[in-house]
């Protein structure tokens, strides 16, 4: 049981563009931090530092108060599960957890007694004499977790260990590994590149894109005040729709979002959005923004009610408590790290909408999200 | 395959498709190449004739072709002299039926091919083991562990697999000679078993090394990563992961190494000088034949086929642990 402190820590290959860039990031002990990104984010680079089993550049990493930059994987008290399982083939289950605690000298009745309740933790104590072939996807996944798991070792460090699954074995396993960090209330570092898994099981997420931290926050922060453009169109399934707009501020520090031109233009009024902020003298009069609106956050209206947009069906799923319907709009940016492109509404399921149908949709304003367009910095 | 619906795919993934258009065009091209061309390509021809069953008669008729002498010196070895002289190795099928292990107890006894059994087996074993085990070492190294120069390194071990061995005789020869002067005989190097182990671990190395580096760094690396993290040292991952992993490759290059020992004569008369204590099998049967010539066939038929005979209980006790699929279960896909 130990925290996890990043200190100005890099990561380059070569005389190459850093893969991590002063990276800066306090664990804490017991925590479930979850690293999530776009693939070659740096997320896995970051978690095999702490594993030892990638050197670190430049910057110092502790596990607990030590320094661990030089010491090697097998002397830092960590356990790790792989993306693959990494089952050793030609051993049984029991030997494949007992392998570690033989390599530290545990006797033999605590290797026993150890591997018995990780076992009987997982329900693989069955399968305990056959060898990893025999197994199933998500029994191999369980063993690779028992293996980490007989260690009691300081820090838990998962490498996407879900991504090799079907779909439901994987929300089964994201529970179990949820219930096991209750459990053992050891520190969790887990890797992934699916922002649903972040969401369900993280304490706290950091959010990476090229080796950079985009933002460090609890799930619900993350996904109400998103710091920038990619974290917004990253967390949230399906992702947030974006519109090009243009700000204007009132006198009484309302936000005037400006969308489409012309005859087609519709404004978008926050109030109070710039107070406290200091926003009003970032961010001039006229400034081009991106403006966000989650799907929940699109509701449909009459054409007269106050901060509507109209839109044209594009294609409607039913999901059977809710319909997604997919809108061709004016002014919609798409995002390259977005989940799903174009803008996107939840709406109750009794409405009956047609493909082609023109529809005017209410915008929640207190839950809208405005970006500068040129930096992707959060502005309201 | 070929009537995959792409509308069927497509409503598996209900959000992939929120733009339509460029999702179903995808999926399209990915149905489009799933179906065969209508023609075969020169390739799946050669596969269809592969699998006919002419080809599998050539190839039984080739094996044949190619055992007959085998199985002549076979049949030759175990009939009587005159009967040698008399008619060719198949009259041995016709009645009257004489066979005899005399010449078998000839040339162990009277000829000396007993001790020189014993010979090879001397110079063989150790001549096996040890450059495995360094070419395991060495390749456990090269594949696992970081120190500077490591390619280049492993580049020039693998460059001497085409330095001729004539080429190294008379160096070498110096080199042991030398040795045995400086430190007054008492490492004798040249007619000595040691000298002989030596040379023939050497000579086996480039290649035991290329042979199981390829096999090492074929492993997942997440296995030998899961064992450093689970608290393996080196010597810990080297005996444990990786030896019980790579008895296919050492099968092979055990095959290969003993087979290539059992058979040398250039190094062992080089080395050992032919004294007939120390001779090895092929130096011994050399020496038959240059004493007996051409007349005395039981005598050679005999020695030849025992000279053959370990190398093939070797290849086929160790046949079995050329097991496909030994990775199974550990890393998906």
């Amino acid at each position: 049981m130990a925290d996890v402190r990043f200190d100005h820590v890099y990561k380059r290959y070569g005389s190459n563009t850093p893969v991590i860039t002063d990276l800066n990031l306090h664990i804490n002990d017991h925590e479930f931090l979850v690293l999530v990104g776009p693939s070659g984010c740096g997320k896995t680079t970051a978690l095999r530092m702490i594993a030892g089993l990638e050197e670190i550049s430049e910057g110092n990493l502790f596990i607990g108060d030590r320094l661990v930059n030089d010491v090697a994987p097998k002397d830092r008290d960590i356990a790790m599960v792989f993306q693959n399982y990494a089952l050793y083939p030609h051993m049984s289950v029991y030997e494949n957890m007992a392998f570690s605690l033989q390599r530290h000298h545990v006797s033999k009745a605590e290797i026993d007694q150890r591997v018995r309740r990780a076992a009987d933790m997982l329900g693989i104590k069955d399968y305990l004499n056959r060898k990893p072939r025999a197994l199933s996807g998500g029994q191999r996944q369980r063993v690779a977790l028992g293996r980490a798991l007989v260690r009691d070792p300081k820090v838990f460090l998962l490498d996407e260990p879900l991504s090799n699954l079907d779909a439901k074995l994987r929300v089964q396993t994201r529970t179990e590994i949820s219930r096991l960090h209750q459990q053992t209330q050891t520190t969790f570092v887990y890797v992934t590149h699916d922002q649903v898994e972040a969401m369900t099981m993280g304490d706290r997420i950091a959010v990476l894109n090229a080796g950079v931290i985009q933002q460090l926050g609890k799930p619900q922060e993350l996904y109400e005040r998103p710091a920038n453009l990619f974290v917004a169109g990253f967390i949230g399934s399906p992702s947030m729709g974006f519109f090009n707009g243009s700000l204007a501020w009132s006198p009484g520090g309302d936000a005037l979002i400006t969308i489409g031109s012309g005859e087609a233009a519709h404004t978008l009024t926050l109030k109070g959005a710039a107070t406290g902020q200091n926003a009003e003298q970032s961010t001039p009069n006229g400034q081009g923004v991106i403006f966000g609106v989650r799907p929940e956050d699109l509701r449909l209206a009459s054409d007269d009610a106050e901060n509507t947009l109209p839109g044209v069906v594009d294609v409607v799923e039913h999901l059977g408590n809710e319909q997604l319907v997919y809108l061709r709009m004016e002014g919609v940016v798409t995002l390259e790290n977005a989940e799903t492109k174009g803008v996107t509404a939840r709406i109750a399921p009794d409405v009956t909408l047609r493909p082609g149908e023109q529809v005017s949709l209410a915008v929640e304003v207190a839950h809208a999200h405005v970006f500068d367009a040129k930096t992707g910095e959060r502005i309201v | 395959m070929k009537t995959t619906d792409p509308l069927d795919t497509a409503g598996a993934l209900p959000r992939a498709l929120p733009t339509g258009a460029l999702d179903l065009e995808k999926l399209n091209e990915k149905t489009g190449a799933a179906i065969p061309p209508p023609s075969l390509t020169p390739l799946e021809r050669l596969k269809r004739l592969a699998s006919s069953s002419s080809l599998t008669a050539i190839v039984v008729v080739i094996a044949l072709i190619w055992l007959t002498p085998t199985f002549g010196i076979f049949i030759t070895s175990f009939r009587p002299p005159s009967d040698i002289q008399a008619s060719g190795w198949w009259m041995a099928f016709a009645p009257p039926w004489h066979f005899t292990v005399s010449n078998y107890v000839e040339v162990i006894n009277a000829q000396g091919l007993g001790k020189a059994f014993i010979n090879s087996l001397i110079i063989a074993i150790p001549g096996t083991i040890l450059p495995t085990l360094v070419a395991a070492f060495a390749a456990y190294a090269f594949t696992w562990m970081r120190f500077p120069g490591r390619d280049w390194l492993f580049l020039t071990i693998v460059a001497l697999l085409v330095v001729p061995i004539q080429m190294t005789l008379i160096p070498v020869l110096n080199l042991y000679v030398s040795v045995g002067t400086a430190t007054n005989n008492s490492i004798q190097l040249t007619g000595s078993y040691l000298g002989i182990w030596l040379a023939h671990t050497a000579y086996g190395l480039p290649f035991a090394v290329y042979l199981l580096r390829n096999f090492f760094s074929a492993l997942p690396s997440d296995l030998i990563e899961s064992a450093r993290v689970d608290g393996a040292s080196h010597v810990g991952i080297f005996t444990r992961i990786l030896l019980p992993l790579s008895v296919p490759a050492l099968a092979s290059l055990i095959i290969f190494q003993f087979i290539w020992v059992w058979n040398d004569l250039l190094v062992a008369l080089i080395y050992l000088g032919g004294n007939p204590d120390t001779s090895p099998l092929t130096v011994t049967v050399a020496n038959l034949v240059n004493s007996f010539g051409t007349n005395q066939y039981e005598v050679l038929t005999s020695a030849a086929f025992l000279s053959m005979a370990l190398p093939l209980v070797i290849f086929f006790s160790l046949q079995r642990y050329f097991v496909r699929g030994i990775l199974a279960g550990s890393v998906k896909g």
